[in-house]
């Protein structure tokens, strides 16, 4: 067999992150491409598969799923409920509502599985040093997959995720899931197909108020869970993640596969967290690039067979976590009443109540954490961090010091951080660089960024267009390590624009950019003083800070941690301050949500080649529809449609204000964040 | 099959009439500190095989083979692992009578006979919750007991009684057969008024017979058995069967909502009741008529009947009664998984043709009836029983770990009987069944009077068991039952126990809207400190799970002290302030003090 993986980690587990989750001790991995080095792919490809299913159940066809759906109560009241709205018989609809499932539908093959086991074999060992899996996660699994219905919930940064998850299950003898895939790949004729034979299953990404295209899709979802046919799997993210940083959990899914339980027809759903952590992400660069506007190319398979340009370069390890199964009746415990779901027939679909819609809210949050909590941090992104707090770059031996010095902060606070074993801390710095030449150099002993290949003369806006492509992609590396200091950092930024060092100010603060910041960042609803207290403690602990009575205050080796954390943060709140800027100088009476985004960046283009800024992440949509999104929820901007279009409406006072606050100008007081 | 070959109960009877003068010894012929008569038990013999002593039972004597792997691969137990009852009752565990001496003057010049001998305190402290009998058998010192037992012998004593307790402040307990599994019949422990206990035992005559309108009068306080036996002589029977039947009480039915196997017939006790009189603190209740139905507002008979000895004691009940049948016959079914069966009885309620009685037991259940096959007599019985088996599990491809079998009763005159059962047959037919013959049946009913006798023999080697009960919507039975038996499970493993537990339910009774779920559970105690209390955390748990399934709270047990918690839940607390303003209006000084229900 493979040998233990890498390195071990070391890892201090925290009062706090045991609270969140007391199974916070993590496991080590097991290279699986190690095995494949060593042996045949073909009769890899072509071995016995035959999974462990859920409480013996006997695998189901396909078709017989399908018919199951079409003739289930549930999709029957909605057939006539819409055939009585329309007008139109039901058997039409019915019909309808074969055509969509047909068109939704999974064909999982074995012999498709096969195909992409051997492909995936190939292609894998070519782009990748190791695909590492942490086994006694995989155990777990097994176990849970024979007790009850298991949803697997991966962390999504890329294409390659769904893949590589159902090669996981493959290698391991687990029964491969069915996934739910958008809709984009079906436009990829014969690769969209042989997904759908691979396991996945399609849906719209928007169907709004189509109640028969729902009806048939959470039945099919539901038919697939309550039989425990096969795991189901999505992204709870929705989509990839441009920005490596874990995106706001979407929870129509979750919703559907939550549901079962709350009616009684299961006993129990486990939810199992994966993360999936790549040492460099194929769409690197792709992504910067599509964060700056240029649109992502639309899936085909010439684009995909065209992509076979990055077989030829390296892409390190990839490490797969699978957490610890979190059992939804457990989580549920106390805080949903299911008998509440006894007065109503169970077949007539309902919106949830606000007490599950809450509940189902707050359990997708805290999977989107524990996600988070197992991603492997790779020591370049300690380098990315540091780096981009130096964009002039930094002299070699400086940076191999702050990274050692910023590897112990991080495994101080728990980091999941895989840092080779005996290895001289120069080699490690050279190696993670040479990994990673397309982003940072080396030259006369400093280390900068690298700025896109200079062909023939250029603009100052296609300098400045390179330029945001390498800090974006920089940024994607280390906002992987955001989840980490996140708390720390938003306290630390707090004390240092509170107006005083009184407790409660600094809290005032800290509560102002938890707000402020919480479409950026995972931070579970509700969780704020709670995150005030864990910051608080790590910083205490780690020595940055002491608590005397009511005051926080720095102590006298805390300077280079606080520091550092506010430098972690300054590109949020700058990007934040040119947003709010631009709405209140530059924005005009009827802009439109439309022309929101590429106004903004013109905006900030014009201040960063004025020399007026020096921040490129402002540049990126996501960034800019989080500072939006962030100001519609404090009611500082206001969305109206008007005719086709929706409008926003600025309130200069009250964005005025919000930016004073992010630039420390105004102290933030409960009165004040009450006129907003 | 005539009917009177296959009776299973008893066969002589606890009726005691009023030759002793002073009390009523009903601990003589019954177990002070398990279920039923002295005489009768199971257990295992030198042999280790199990057998049942007395000659009560149709069962008796016989040896049952079987019962002792089963009851050891089920259990982990071992006949050599005893953990054998207290023998006798140890006056000193039991608190000392606090009498209200002048209650006990007045009513000694009633000339009503009383007692306050600890034995008879005891017997009437306790009805068969697991943790009551658990406590008789390890000889646990008792917190609270009634103070006195007193035995009216007719519808005045009791109104004398009330009177007498109203003018001196005592507390008022009725007892009837003592069969309650809801703690219905123990004493608060924070009561401090001398508590007597109203044994109903000596009200047990049938007034009078009126055939013109087939309904008897009948004194509240006659046991079930009596009451059918008494009847049949004249040609009639109540039709009312609860599984407790041989013990149990016509007022304790009316208190506790009872419903009994044959309902399909006949009815439960509120369809079955015409008149209820009712003594109160304020006075006595009753109707004014017999009419059949009323409309004269909120019938009053509701507030009666499940209300659990909190607002009187029913003395005198009118019900219906109906000519012996002509015809019995007993059947069963078997399907190849309970999902089936369920679809069958489901079938079966919706073409309302049930039998008087269909039951479909779970494969748990299929197994132990199995166990408790007696010794078969002849090879050649043997042989038919093994090719029937072929048959099922080979021939038919039914897996014997998935099988269920529903046991069935019919009822009435001969040719409609075997129309009715081959209505039955034929739906059963559509569902997978196989017609499993009589035999099978009727071991099923057997095997609902020896269960609770059953308990008493697992205490005897280490296991508790305890059954509980619930009503629910069609399409719920499947997911509550399984979602109740996997919480079982996990609780138990959750709290130490160290033995897979037994738990098995079966559908008990059909309603056009739903069924009765009947669930048994038990397991092995051995390395627990306190099985009782880890019993009752997993009841608890399981109630729960049925709460959250869509099961009701009680379909036919009652709430009793051991439910109350979850009454608001279920009724809302408005309706709980309804009854509750009921209770303070017909007893506003709380005498019938039994704390039951809210």
């Amino acid at each position: 067999m493979s040998t233990v993986c890498a390195s071990c980690f070391n890892i201090l587990v925290f009062v706090t992150l045991q609270q969140r989750d007391p199974m916070l001790k993590r496991d080590g991995f097991e290279d699986i491409l190690e095995e494949r080095r060593n042996s045949s792919d073909l009769k890899y490809a072509l071995r016995c598969y035959a999974p462990v299913l859920y409480k013996g159940v006997t695998p189901c066809k396909a078709n017989m799923l399908k018919n199951i759906v079409l003739q289930s109560d549930q999709l029957h009241y909605v057939i006539n409920q819409v055939s009585q709205e329309s007008g139109e018989a039901p058997d039409i609809i019915q019909e309808e509502a074969s055509v969509i499932l047909e068109e939704m539908a999974h064909r999982l093959q074995i012999s498709t599985v096969r195909f992409f086991a051997f492909a995936l074999s190939k292609a894998f060992k070519t782009l990748f040093q190791h695909v590492c899996v942490n086994e006694e996660g995989i155990q777990r699994l097994q176990q849970a997959i024979q007790e009850h219905p298991v949803v697997l919930l991966p962390s999504h940064r890329s294409y390659m995720d769904f893949l590589l998850m159902s090669y996981i299950l493959y290698t391991y003898d687990l029964a491969l899931p069915v996934i739910a895939a958008g809709m984009d790949f079906m436009g990829m004729k014969f690769v969209g197909e042989m997904l759908r034979m691979s396991g996945a299953f399609f849906i719209r990404r928007s169907f709004g108020g189509d109640k028969l295209y729902w009806a048939v899709f959470s039945e099919y979802v539901k038919t697939m869970l309550r039989n425990g046919f096969a795991p189901i799997e999505f992204f709870l993210e929705g989509t990839r993640s441009r920005t490596c940083k874990s995106l706001t959990p979407k929870l129509g899914l979750l919703n559907i596969v939550i549901e079962p339980f709350f009616k009684g027809e299961v006993f129990d759903v486990n939810l199992v967290p994966v993360s999936i952590s790549y040492e460099r992400i194929l769409e690197e660069s792709l992504y910067a690039r599509e964060l700056l506007g240029v649109p992502k190319p639309k899936e085909s398979t010439s684009g995909l067979l065209k992509a076979r340009r990055i077989l030829s370069e390296d892409y390190g390890s990839i490490h797969v976590y699978f957490g610890q199964p979190v059992s939804v009746r457990s989580l549920a415990q106390g805080k949903v009443n299911r008998s509440t779901y006894n007065l109503f027939p169970r077949h007539i679909p309902r919106k949830p109540m606000e007490e599950t819609q809450s509940f189902v809210n707050d359990t997708a949050y805290r999977i989107v954490r524990l996600q988070e909590d197992n991603m492997v941090l790779k020591p370049w992104v300690l380098m990315a961090s540091l780096l981009l707090q130096n964009l002039e770059g930094l002299e070699l031996s400086v940076l191999t010091e702050q990274t050692v010095w910023l590897r112990g902060l991080a495994l101080s606070y728990a980091a999941f951080l895989d840092w080779p074993d005996h290895a001289p801390t120069a080699k490690v710095v050279s190696s993670s660089l040479a990994l990673h030449r397309g982003l940072a150099c080396v030259s006369g002993g400093r280390v900068s960024l690298v700025v896109g290949e200079p062909l023939g003369p250029v603009t100052p806006e296609e300098a400045l267009f390179n330029r945001a492509v390498s800090v974006l992609s920089c940024a994607s590396y280390r906002n992987q390590v955001l989840h980490v200091f996140l708390r720390p950092a938003m306290l630390a930024v707090a004390m240092h624009t509170a107006a005083s060092s009184k407790k409660n100010e600094v809290y005032n603060c800290f509560s102002f950019l938890w707000d402020m910041f919480s479409n950026d960042f995972i931070l579970c609803p509700g969780d704020i003083v709670q995150d005030f207290e864990e910051a608080c403690y790590l910083l205490v602990k780690t020595g940055a800070v002491q608590m005397p009575q009511q005051d926080i205050v720095m102590t006298d080796i805390g300077q280079p941690t606080l520091s550092f954390f506010n430098g972690l943060l300054e590109p949020f709140l700058q990007g934040y301050q040119v947003v709010c800027r631009y709405l209140c100088e530059e924005a005009s009476e009827g802009l439109t949500e439309k022309q929101y985004i590429p106004a903004v960046r013109s905006f900030a283009v014009k201040l960063i080649l004025a020399g007026n800024l020096r921040c490129y992440e402002v540049l990126s949509s996501d960034m800019q529809k989080n500072a939006l999104a962030a100001l519609l929820r404090m009611d500082a901007v206001r969305k109206v449609k008007v005719a086709d279009q929706v409008t926003l409406i600025v309130n200069k006072m009250a964005v005025n204000s919000i930016d004073d606050i992010l630039g420390g100008k105004l102290p933030t007081q409960k009165a004040l964040l009450a006129r907003l | 099959m005539g009917r009177s070959s296959v009776r299973v109960l008893a066969a002589a009877t606890i009726t005691m009439t009023l030759t002793s003068t002073v009390c009523f010894p009903r601990q003589e012929i019954m177990k002070w500190n398990g279920w039923g008569y002295s005489d009768s038990k199971f257990l295992f013999n030198k042999k280790g095989q199990a057998e049942f002593t007395g000659k009560r039972y149709s069962i008796l004597g016989m040896v049952l083979p079987s019962l002792q792997d089963w009851f050891e691969n089920t259990f982990g137990a071992s006949v050599n692992h005893k953990s054998p009852a207290t023998p006798a009752l140890n006056a000193s565990a039991v608190p000392p009578a606090s009498l209200n001496e002048a209650f006990v003057e007045d009513l000694k010049a009633t000339g009503i006979p009383f007692s306050h001998e600890a034995e008879d305190r005891v017997f009437r402290a306790h009805g068969h919750c697991l943790h009551e009998i658990f406590a008789l058998r390890e000889g646990k010192k008792f917190e609270r007991v009634p103070d006195m037992v007193v035995w009216p012998n007719c519808h005045n004593d009791v109104v004398k009684i009330v009177e007498l307790a109203c003018k001196h402040n005592v507390c008022l307990i009725p007892y009837g057969g003592g069969t309650s599994v809801t703690s219905a019949l123990e004493c608060p422990p924070e009561e401090t008024r001398c508590i007597v206990s109203l044994d109903t035992s000596q009200m047990n005559r049938i007034l009078w017979i009126d055939e013109k309108n087939l309904v008897a009068h009948v004194e509240a306080g006659i046991i079930g058995q009596d009451l059918e036996r008494l009847l049949n002589e004249s040609g009639y029977c109540t039709g009312h069967e609860p599984d407790s039947m041989e013990f149990s009480s016509l007022g304790g039915w009316v208190a506790t909502r009872a419903s009994g196997m044959k309902k399909n017939v006949y009815g439960n006790i509120e369809d079955l009741v015409i008149h209820i009189k009712v003594v109160t603190p304020r006075g006595v209740i009753e109707k004014s008529c017999q009419g059949p139905r009323m409309s004269t507002g909120p019938d009053i008979h509701h507030f009666i009947l499940g209300s659990e000895g909190t607002l009187g004691v029913v003395t005198e009940v009118t019900m219906k009664i109906r000519p012996i049948p002509e015809y019995q016959k007993y059947g069963s079914v078997v399907f190849p998984n309970f999902e089936a069966g369920v679809a069958c009885l489901r079938e079966v309620a919706k073409q309302r043709c049930a039998p008087a009685s269909i039951r479909l037991m779970d494969n748990e259940q299929f197994q132990f009836g199995h166990a408790l096959k007696p010794q078969v007599s002849s090879i050649f019985t043997n042989f038919v029983e093994g090719l029937k088996k072929f048959y099922i599990t080979k021939f038919k491809g039914f897996d014997p770990h998935q099988l269920v079998v529903a046991t069935l009763l019919f009822e009435g005159d001969r040719e409609r009987v075997l129309q009715h059962e081959k209505q039955v047959y034929d739906i059963a037919a559509t569902f997978g069944g196989l017609a499993a013959g009589e035999d099978n049946g009727q071991r099923g009913y057997i095997l609902t009077f020896v269960i609770a006798y059953l308990r008493d023999l697992g205490m005897d080697y280490y296991v508790v068991a305890e059954s509980f009960e619930t009503s629910v919507p069609w399409d719920r039975v499947l997911d509550l039952c399984r979602n109740v038996k996997e919480r079982i499970n996990r609780e138990c493993k959750e709290r130490g126990v160290q033995f897979q537990p037994l738990t098995s339910c079966r559908v008990t009774q059909t309603y056009d809207a739903g069924a009765c779920v009947y669930f048994y559970f038990a397991f092995n105690y051995r390395g627990l400190a306190d099985p009782v209390h880890t019993y009752e955390r997993v009841e608890h748990a399981a109630r729960e799970e049925i709460l959250a399934n869509g099961g009701s709270l009680s379909h036919h047990h009652g709430v009793g002290k051991l439910r109350k918690e979850w009454m608001k839940e279920s009724i809302s607390s408005l309706g709980v302030g309804m009854l509750q303003s009921v209770k303070d209006y017909v007893d506003p000084d709380n005498i019938f003090g039994n704390r039951n229900l809210l």
